[in-house]
């Protein structure tokens, strides 16, 4: 907490809200474990100081390890990863996309290392298919004419966003668990070695707000260190570790394509419906809240993925972005990337707390198993003996939830052929009836929805023009709904471009230099957004 | 695609494969730039080819701003030629800053007149700037505004009760947000919705709305539904749909068909407006004896002690064009004047050096909507006192070539909302130079 976010306070009127179980944090994990505690009949509120998916859940390759990619450091982490990876393909469908993946090393790479990754797969019981170079190409024309070993694994493809929207909303349904997204914890009131109540801001009303809880999960991601902090824990060591990805305009490949070496910058490139998403960089950051990707990092990526891929040299960028993970210290490790990337859960015991636990580290793919150790921890401390139904309850469809995935949205269009339902988004066909059950039921939906919350509860400025027409088109209708009434729907709407920004700025060459050119004549030139009042 | 206009000189040579025309002006480009130079040498008898795709002019809204923003200020500029004063004294550079107020007034004389004569009026330059509306009920400061749009500013000023119309159908433009976003600068304000004429399932767009309305049935039923619509208002704002070819013909006669006063509303791009000004310009200027090449791109131009040609091609095969003079016109990264690189921004036809920024990491700003605009916007084309380009060693690339619009360097047309100020009176120095290269060449 920074003093400054302290100081934004005070706020009139005071609200108290009561549950079971608070859990702090908003990402995948935190969805998971809203929804792990209420199958087992346990109520809990989920507070996110921003919205779903705002750290590493959201912003990552959207990959489904089959483990494969750690069996040369991390065998542990395979095995899980390897699990999981079952598990979620049979229960949350609709989540994931059977790509398969493929393990590639050119000329230069080690052979060795080569050579031993199906004895490595097989020791953590990962499918490992040798390919022939030809047959490779086949698959994926677009592999390196240098291509030197080819081995095919089940890696998929997962919607982060989906997935923690789809818990969120079956907590929702089973027993009316609670998410509140821009709510910020300020703070814990304890007494004789308990947490009695959180005391929160709602960041968008600027008001205060405290959440009683027998039991509070940190949740917290890259942020938990921070978080157990306010509660006087000092047993959370992390490391923050900036990663930065891009996503291309087109899809290139059919596979997840790994480079076949010990993990390095951008030696993976994951399809996600039409779009393909390349990195990673990794770099050491003390900065959580602000970072952003650089010209450097972008360069990085494409160089090195041209190894496998040498149409990513000249593909077209429309977006980039880049997140912290959150490594754990204790590993010792000096490499970020030898670092475990396994999860940890911290009982705090040893701090003098008896309902509050932290759970941190990890992975997308883990995220179920995460949950689920931190829910077994929640349940037996609050005297449940109700296990824990993940692993075998299927993840429902929730209706508002159904708008992120890309290729969706027309589907669905097509599908109730209404021609009164106008597209909005016309790069992702994302119809005026997906923006009214966005607004009126998916989860986390507000009074007045900034334009934010709905493209991350949609696909809604994913493509291409990277929102800025569809963007006014939604704003426009949220005002013919009556949602908007004033100026503040402009603001929304300026801020939800400078949001889009952030992503694009380090990638604007090519066709999006005009996309970019045409796009400022219109909210500048045009329409002014560059002079609200309240700038 | 459409097939070329051209008119047929008697310099054709049907029997080559190849064809070659004759000029004293190629101009390359086809937005506002292009065809106010086109305007200008038609006007001064000198002999003119053009080419280049017109796709952006669709863009425009048919405004044309000369300066409405002092660049990193809020406050919008009412005085324009004052403006342009002070814009002499802190950016001598700037491509306004090298023409003389007098010219930048003839030429937005000469512009808007010229499409008075076809059914789209302009109103004249004035003294000041009109308060312009917007789709979004935000305010835009502009020099002209085409006549069908004319009424809306006046009745801001004059603060008329007033209805904006929007249609069932019509995406992308809401009465309810024009009148949510100016209703506490214009209290008497109100919207209505309404069906369009025989129009009143699924989807509707501007383009065919448009088209719709120059048949007088549509008119006269539109009439009936905008009447019902006012109520007590005796002005009416539409979205920008009156008509493609005779907009001021259809609203006079909406006008009389309601006795109401009728002023449009630019809709999002590509929008009525700019296509107006396109098929406008593609119909006109062949007409007036332009040779108009608009849907092909010059794929290369080469320089002689003799003159210049360009080269292109279109569906008949291979086209020359020999040149005394030549403007380029081509545009920005939008119509592919420039081109950005990862690692630098180049000038597409003649790899034309670019003032820009060192690197990357320094095009763009942090912030998207900052006030003082983005570096690689001010990239572009160095000229010299005569509009010629210059090349690396800061001398004219050639004496034959010459360069108008927003390609040129130390300016940021968005933020300064000057496009159509920079275009027409680039192009209006633009032909002055060629004119008088041509009679010292003759």
């Amino acid at each position: 907490m920074t003093p400054e976010s302290l100081r934004k306070g005070p706020a009139t009127g005071e609200t108290i809200l009561e549950t079971e179980v608070l859990i702090i944090g908003g990402g995948v994990t935190g969805a998971g474990i809203m929804r792990d505690l209420a199958l087992r009949g346990i109520h809990s509120i989920l507070a996110d100081k921003r919205d779903l998916c705002a750290g590493a859940s959201g912003g990552n390759h959207g990959l489904l390890h089959s483990g494969a990619r750690y069996v040369s450091n991390d065998l542990h982490s395979a095995r899980e990863c390897r699990q999981e990876n079952e598990l979620l393909k049979r229960l949350a469908p609709q989540c994931i996309e059977e790509t398969g993946g493929l393990f590639v090393a050119v000329d230069g790479d080690d052979p060795k290392f080569a050579e031993k990754f199906p004895t490595l797969c097989r020791q953590a019981g990962i499918l490992c298919e040798e390919l022939s170079v030809a047959e490779a190409k086949r698959l994926e024309s677009h592999l390196s004419d240098k291509l030197i070993k080819a081995y095919r694994v089940p890696d998929a493809t997962v919607d982060p966003f989906r997935l923690a929207l789809e818990n969120v909303d079956h907590a929702r349904v089973i027993n009316g668990s609670i998410y509140r997204p821009h709510t910020e914890i300020l703070g814990f009131e304890q007494a004789d070695g308990a947490i009695r109540a959180a005391i929160c801001r709602d960041n968008r009303t600027n008001t205060l707000l405290t959440i009683r809880a027998r039991q509070f999960v940190n949740a917290g991601g890259a942020w938990a260190m921070i978080i157990a902090q306010l509660a006087a824990c000092n047993d959370v060591h992390l490391l923050y570790s900036k990663g930065t990805l891009l996503i291309s305009h087109d899809r290139i490949t059919h596979h997840v394509i790994n480079r076949l070496r010990p993990p390095g910058d951008g030696d993976i490139l994951v399809p996600g419906g039409t779009v393909s998403v390349l990195g990673t960089t990794s770099m050491r950051t003390d900065d959580l809240d602000n970072v952003r990707p650089t010209v450097d990092e972008i360069d990085l990526n494409i160089r090195e993925g041209t190894a496998m891929i040498p149409a990513l040299a000249t593909a077209r960028y429309i977006r980039a972005f880049s997140r912290v993970r959150p490594l754990l210290q204790s590993s010792g490790n000096s490499d970020d990337r030898g670092a475990a990337r396994g999860f940890v859960l911290l009982d705090h015991a040893g701090q003098g707390l008896s309902n509050f636990c932290t759970i941190t580290g990890g992975k997308l793919t883990t995220f179920r198993l995460m949950a689920e150790k931190a829910s077994d921890l929640v349940a037996a401390r609050i005297g449940s003996k109700v296990p824990s139904k993940t692993a075998s309850v299927p993840l429902p469809q929730g209706e508002a939830c159904r708008w992120t995935a890309p290729g969706a949205a027309p589907k669905y269009w097509f599908k109730a052929n209404n021609p009164d339902d106008m597209i909005l988004c016309e790069c992702e066909m994302v119809p005026q009836s997906a923006i009214d059950q966005i607004v009126q039921c998916a989860p986390g939906t507000e009074e007045e929805m900034t334009l934010e919350a709905i493209a991350l509860r949609s696909r809604a400025g994913k493509g291409p023009c990277q929102g800025s027409f569809c963007g006014i088109r939604i704003c426009s209708y949220l005002y013919d709904r009556g949602y908007y009434r004033d100026r503040t729907g402009l603001v929304h709407m300026r801020n939800f471009f400078n949001e889009r920004f952030k992503g694009q700025r380090t990638v604007i060459w090519g066709q999006q230099a005009a996309q970019m050119e045409l796009a400022e004549a219109l909210h500048c030139g045009l329409l002014g957004l560059d002079s609200l009042e309240d700038d | 695609m459409t097939t070329c206009q051209m008119n047929t000189p008697p310099e054709m040579d049907m029997k080559e494969e190849t064809r070659h025309f004759n000029t004293q002006l190629a101009i390359i480009g086809s937005g506002i730039a292009g065809f106010a130079a086109s305007i200008f040498a038609v006007n001064r008898k000198i002999a003119t080819a053009q080419i280049g795709n017109t796709g952006a002019l669709a863009y425009t809204t048919g405004y044309l701003d000369l300066l409405g923003k002092q660049d990193d200020e809020q406050a919008a500029i009412a005085d324009p030629w004052r403006a342009l004063e002070e814009l002499r004294k802190n950016q001598p550079n700037h491509p306004l800053s090298r023409i003389p107020t007098a010219d930048i007034h003839n030429g937005f004389d000469e512009f808007t007149a010229f499409f008075g004569e076809y059914g789209l009026a302009y109103s004249r330059p004035g003294a000041n700037n009109i308060t312009a509306l917007t789709p979004v009920g935000t305010l835009k400061q502009t020099l002209c505004v085409p006549a069908t749009m004319a009424a809306g500013p006046r009745a801001f000023a004059a603060q008329k009760p007033c209805i904006i119309v929007d249609f069932i159908g019509l995406k992308g433009f809401s009465g309810r947000q024009v009148v949510a976003n100016l209703h506490d600068r214009w209290p008497d304000l109100g919207t209505e919705r309404i069906a369009f004429p025989d129009m009143d399932h699924g989807e509707i767009y501007p383009e065919v709305m448009a088209r719709a309305l120059e048949v007088p049935a549509t008119r006269e039923k539109l009439a009936a539904a905008l009447k019902g619509a006012a109520g007590q208002a005796k002005v009416i704002g539409l979205p920008a749909i009156l008509g493609m070819h005779r907009p001021d013909h259809v609203r006079a006669e909406l006008e009389r068909l309601t006795s109401l006063e009728i002023f449009e509303i630019p809709t999002m791009p590509p929008s009525v407006p700019g296509i107006r000004l396109r098929e406008l310009f593609e119909q006109v200027l062949p007409h007036k004896g332009v040779t108009l090449i608009p849907q092909q791109k010059v794929t290369a131009l080469t320089f002689a002690a003799e003159g210049a040609t360009l080269s292109l091609s279109d569906s008949y095969g291979p086209i020359r064009i020999h040149t005394q003079a030549v403007i380029l016109a081509t545009g920005r990264f939008l119509s592919g004047g420039l081109e950005a690189h990862p690692d630098e921004i180049r000038e597409q036809l003649l790899g034309l050096p670019v003032t820009q920024p060192a690197d990357r990491t320094l095009w763009y700003r942090d912030r998207y909507t900052d006030r003082r605009g983005h570096a690689i916007h001010r990239a572009g084309i160095a000229i010299d006192h005569a509009f010629r380009p210059l090349a690396r060693d800061r001398r004219p690339y050639n004496e034959r070539l010459f360069t108008a619009g927003i390609i040129l360097a130390h300016q940021d047309w968005i933020r300064s909302r000057s496009g159509a100020g920079i275009a027409i009176a680039t192009a209006y120095r633009a032909v002055a130079e060629v004119e008088r290269f041509l009679i010292a060449q003759a």
